[in-house]
């Protein structure tokens, strides 16, 4: 059950504000989808190992090589603030 | 050899001629008797006439500018359109969000750059739900896409724009991608063609991820050897994306017609509650189309399929939150005017940025990977995930291909579905088990129910892209849904 405290402390976790009057819509069709979740619980995986990836591939390794990439103009071109060529971001203390 | 969508709603009379380059081969044919620049300006005017809004983004100047450097290829000066979170160098990439509007990538994806070898203009950016989230193309930030067979009904999504813009007749090829049945979905709705190619056969590069464990980029075209010949061109090994396969094929040796000797598994969990009896019929009556060639069948079972849609949705969610969580507004896309402190301006980005199924996935997909949550519905997710891919394996064992419905039933009415999240979700429980086995998938039609396409889906075995193609192939060719016109 997702409590309107849940759904803020979730967007606190992801970076999202939510607008207080908006908590308990979110809450209710979260609840619903959760509740659709919860059949899983019928599904026996007892020794089921998880799927992350559908094919067996291991780490892919390639040579160490330096090779061409983006310049700092283009790195930063869609950047909405800049300056001196970085990007800028607001204050974080 | 093509489509014809009612034509009452949308188009100016007189405009342009109907049709006549839906095909690459009638395409190509037009290049020679006219040009590739009179051919490229014919489809641009199209879809700035068009009223579907499939394309949300032409790409004029760079599509004439393109035609006129050409340079030969498998598919020059042939017009496609790119889903719109597929990057491309120098044209704006928004995936459908309000976030990265006026987003424009220094680079090109894989597929594009593909696609620029092999002489392919691009013309638009193609309509999508925001991020790939969505089953309707109505979650846009762009506006809904209207599907030319209804206008008053949806195209499918989330690669509604593609596949739309296709079935109108404006552009013969589009590219879309499919995490949970985003290119299946609309071309069922849209009666066009598109293929969900086994995981790691399409390099991700330049792919804005939504769910990146399930997603893949896939080919959309109006008739299944179209659809094949794109899909050739934009296959292969990529070392920029660490789950692309090596090796290349030849996948148009697949356009073989025939079926003598197939195996066919019907999987009756695919006729679930809520299909409706003109699909089952459809379906079914392809599957007798295909014994009467040669092929056999018999009904497999898949037991956890019930399963797949919860599992597919945690686990969707889960990396989209995870994804999604790139979308600072620093180093590209919406930022406000405003700087607060760092995770307030943050915050406050986002809200703005993101729309309100985003918005849903981002907060459940965090529950679901947050202390406490995390074993009971990722972990769990992952673990039916393996039951619903032995499913697979298991049915795949004796059989060559699975036959289902793509969609349980026809496009249903814009604005219908949209108000609960659940109910929408509902309609991919056809779909989404093909993302969770990473197996590949098509979707062609099969029939129409009231004057509305409908969808066969031929399923394979890893890898195996050739026989599906094939059964595809040889179903188009012995029938007439492909070249069917709607009063």
């Amino acid at each position: 059950m997702i409590t309107t405290k849940d759904v803020e402390h979730m967007g606190w976790l992801s970076r999202l504000k939510i607008e207080e009057e908006k908590l308990e819509g979110y809450a209710g069709q979260l609840n619903s989808v959760l509740d659709y979740f919860g059949q899983l619980d019928e599904v026996d995986t007892e020794g089921v190992e998880p799927t992350y990836h559908v094919l067996e591939m291991n780490n892919v390794f390639r040579e160490d090589e330096i090779t061409e990439c983006l310049t700092q103009t283009l790195a930063i071109g869609n950047a909405p603030k800049t300056q001196d060529g970085f990007f800028k971001a607001p204050r974080i203390v | 050899m093509h489509l014809k969508p009612r034509t009452a709603f949308s188009r100016p009379p007189g405009s342009y001629e109907v049709n006549v380059l839906i095909t690459i081969s009638r395409t190509i044919k037009a290049i020679n008797d006219s040009s590739a620049v009179e051919v490229v300006e014919q489809c641009l005017e199209r879809i700035e006439n068009s009223t579907y809004n499939a394309i949300i983004k032409v790409t004029r100047d760079e599509a004439i500018k393109a035609t006129r450097k050409l340079n030969g290829g498998p598919l020059a000066g042939v017009p496609i359109a790119i889903k719109d979170n597929i990057s491309t160098k120098g044209m704006e990439t928004t995936c459908g969000s309000r976030i990265l509007s006026g987003y424009v990538p220094p680079y090109d994806a894989h597929v594009i750059e593909r696609l620029k070898a092999a002489g392919a203009i691009i013309v638009g950016k193609a309509n999508m739900d925001e991020f790939a989230m969505g089953t309707s193309t109505e979650t846009s930030y762009y506006g809904p896409t209207l599907n030319p067979w209804d206008p008053e009904c949806v195209p499918g999504g989330s690669s509604g724009g593609s596949a739309a813009t296709v079935a109108a007749g404006e552009v013969p090829l589009a590219l879309g991608s499919d995490t949970g049945g985003s290119v299946r979905c609309p071309a069922s709705y849209c009666g066009v063609v598109g293929l969900k190619p086994t995981y790691g056969v399409i390099s991700r590069y330049g792919l804005i991820s939504y769910a990146n464990s399930l997603e893949q980029i896939g080919p959309i075209a109006s008739n299944v050897e179209d659809m094949t010949l794109l899909f050739n061109v934009i296959a292969g090994h990529d070392p920029r994306d660490s789950t692309s396969l090596p090796g290349e094929k030849n996948y148009t040796k697949a356009l073989v017609n025939d079926v003598k000797g197939l195996k066919i598994g019907v999987p009756k969990e695919y006729f679930g509650e809520g299909t409706d009896p003109a699909v089952e019929r459809s379906v079914w009556e392809a599957v007798h189309t295909l014994e009467s060639l040669g092929a056999s069948w018999k009904e497999v079972e898949m037991p956890h399929t019930k399963y797949a849609l919860a599992a597919y949705y945690v686990i969707a969610m889960s990396e989209a939150s995870s994804n999604l969580a790139r979308f600072d507004g620093m180093r590209y896309g919406l930022r406000l005017e405003k700087d607060h402190d760092w995770h307030t301006t943050y915050s406050e980005i986002r809200a703005a940025g993101f729309g309100e199924e985003v918005k849903r996935r981002i907060l459940l997909g965090t529950y679901a990977l947050s202390a406490g949550y995390m074993d009971k519905y990722y972990l769990k997710a992952l673990k039916v995930r393996t039951l619903v891919k032995q499913d697979f394996e298991r049915a795949l064992k004796d059989n060559d291909v699975l036959i289902a419905p793509t969609m349980p039933a026809p496009a249903f009415k814009l604005g219908e579905k949209i108000s609960d999240p659940l109910t929408l979700y509902l309609a991919d429980v056809n779909t989404v088990p093909i993302n969770l086995a990473g197996v590949p998938s098509i979707s062609l039609p099969c029939g129409f129910s009231d004057g509305l396409p409908i969808g066969l889906q031929i399923m394979g075995r890893h890898f195996d892209e050739e026989t599906i193609i094939r059964t595809a192939y040889t179903f188009e060719q012995n029938t007439d849904f492909h070249t069917r016109e709607v009063a």
